[in-house]
């Protein structure tokens, strides 16, 4: 399958790229394409117009100055390899080495996968719950939106035409313990079910936690909840079972299902995973 | 559009259309068929290659992106009619029945290879998740790239 006809274009600055987004009403940005490309071969995307941003200089980075920049071109590879990102966000190489397959990681990006949102995709909840940002650049100049608002329901978000995604921050937040654990859709391997915990422990209590869903919702979101039930608690049996059944409250306006795996079974599952994931990071 | 592309070691000059999927033109303007089109929707890896040394799915790339790169397809792996290693050892292991799947098996082994030179059982199993064959049931293929990897690589 071919894509539909389109014209092409390979900036090398964000601000020449601002400049054709702006000229050019209806463009797209091709990073990776790995999201894109699929979808425009199937007909279920188009665009007079693809600005190929992969070239441009300085956007492909991992720095960690306190809080932890990752470029919008950094792939998935580049993340899970990283020390730096092991080091103060585990749970996002473990994410994003599940993204895909190895081909897949190679050559998508972070600034892309965050721009499709896919409600099945892995990166997303992990940034949720470790309070990510989203940076932009627009013809007006920067702005900078917390990962909990960006993504705003099944493949939308707050992001304007004619803006870009340079880099994602996640800041310092110093934790005992994080685990990001899915449960795979057998074929596609996509999160029927993704959560992501960030513990804070004080001896054997926990002091606080971070708790996060995705694959299960329409978008990724926290789950104050469960967040809840965890802080303060020894991270019992109790207090795990009160945990999973406040997610499964807060998540139940916000549930997606398909004929395999229809929202109650999403919903009992996002429970049954929360647990998995709270021992998987070490609670 | 015209692009520059280094396809096994050899500069292609062509002038392509923009939506020319990077596994077409390899396939139907260079004549390189080693390269398969599968499921054409990301999924199954026939169409895997190496582009500045990545594995890539050739059908979910544009040729205008590999401008300027450095690519190699199945056809680029064997030297002076001596196969690859990886080649070798699908031959030797059985790691093939009907072939259609073999070349994006090969491209995409000899990549994991390269990034994990000693890989597990396990590693190798999730290395190969991109690639999906229909006949072998995957074992002689995992047992392929363990011999590989256990003669000292590529």
């Amino acid at each position: 399958m071919w894509p539909a006809e389109f014209d092409y274009a390979r900036p090398s600055s964000v601000a020449e790229a601002l400049q054709l987004l702006a000229d050019n009403e209806d463009a797209k940005l091709l990073a990776g394409g790995h999201s894109l490309l699929p979808a425009m071969k199937l007909r279920l995307n188009e665009a007079p117009l693809l600005i190929d941003i992969s070239r441009i200089e300085g956007l492909g980075s991992i720095s960690n100055n306190g809080s932890l920049t990752i470029g919008a071109l950094c792939t998935h590879a580049d993340i899970a390899a990283s020390a730096d990102v092991q080091a103060s966000c585990s749970a996002l190489a473990t994410a994003t080495g599940m993204v895909g397959d190895q081909q897949v990681r190679n050559w998508g990006t972070l600034g892309g996968n965050v721009a499709h949102a896919d409600p099945a995709s892995d990166p997303p909840t992990v940034l949720v719950a470790f309070n990510a940002n989203i940076n932009i650049e627009g013809a007006s100049g920067g702005r900078s939106v917390a990962a909990a608002d960006f993504f705003i329901d099944l493949f939308t978000v707050d992001l304007e035409p004619g803006e870009i995604i340079t880099s994602i921050e996640i800041p310092a937040h110093p934790h005992e313990g994080c685990a990001y654990v899915k449960m795979p859709h057998p074929a596609s391997r996509y999160a029927v079910v993704g959560i992501c915990v960030v513990l804070h422990k004080d001896g054997d209590s926990c002091s606080g936690a971070h708790v996060a869903v995705g694959g299960a919702t329409v978008r990724a979101m926290r789950s104050p909840g469960a967040e809840a039930a965890l802080r303060g608690s020894s991270l019992d049996d109790a207090a795990l079972d009160a945990a999973a059944a406040a997610l499964k409250d807060d998540i139940a306006n916000d549930l997606i299902g398909d004929m395999s795996f229809p929202e109650a079974y999403r919903q009992e599952m996002a429970g049954v995973y929360l647990k998995r994931a709270v021992r998987a990071a070490g609670g | 559009m015209k692009i520059s592309v280094n396809v096994n070691g050899c500069t292609r000059e062509s002038d392509v259309e923009a939506r020319t999927l990077l596994v077409n033109y390899l396939r139907d303007e260079l004549g390189l068929t080693g390269t398969k089109i599968g499921c054409d929707t990301s999924q199954c890896g026939a169409c895997t290659v190496h582009m500045d040394g990545k594995a890539l799915k050739s059908c979910t790339s544009l040729a205008v992106q590999a401008d300027g790169c450095d690519v190699t397809t199945i056809e680029g792996l064997a030297h002076n009619g001596d196969l690859h290693p990886m080649q070798q050892s699908f031959w030797d292991n059985h790691g093939l029945q009907c072939g259609f799947c073999t070349p994006g098996m090969i491209m995409a082994t000899t990549a994991l290879l390269a990034d994990n030179p000693n890989p597990d059982e396990d590693e190798i199993r999730h290395g190969l998740e991109g690639n999906l064959c229909r006949c072998t049931g995957y074992h002689n293929i995992v047992k392929a790239v363990a011999a590989v990897a256990q003669a000292g690589g590529d």
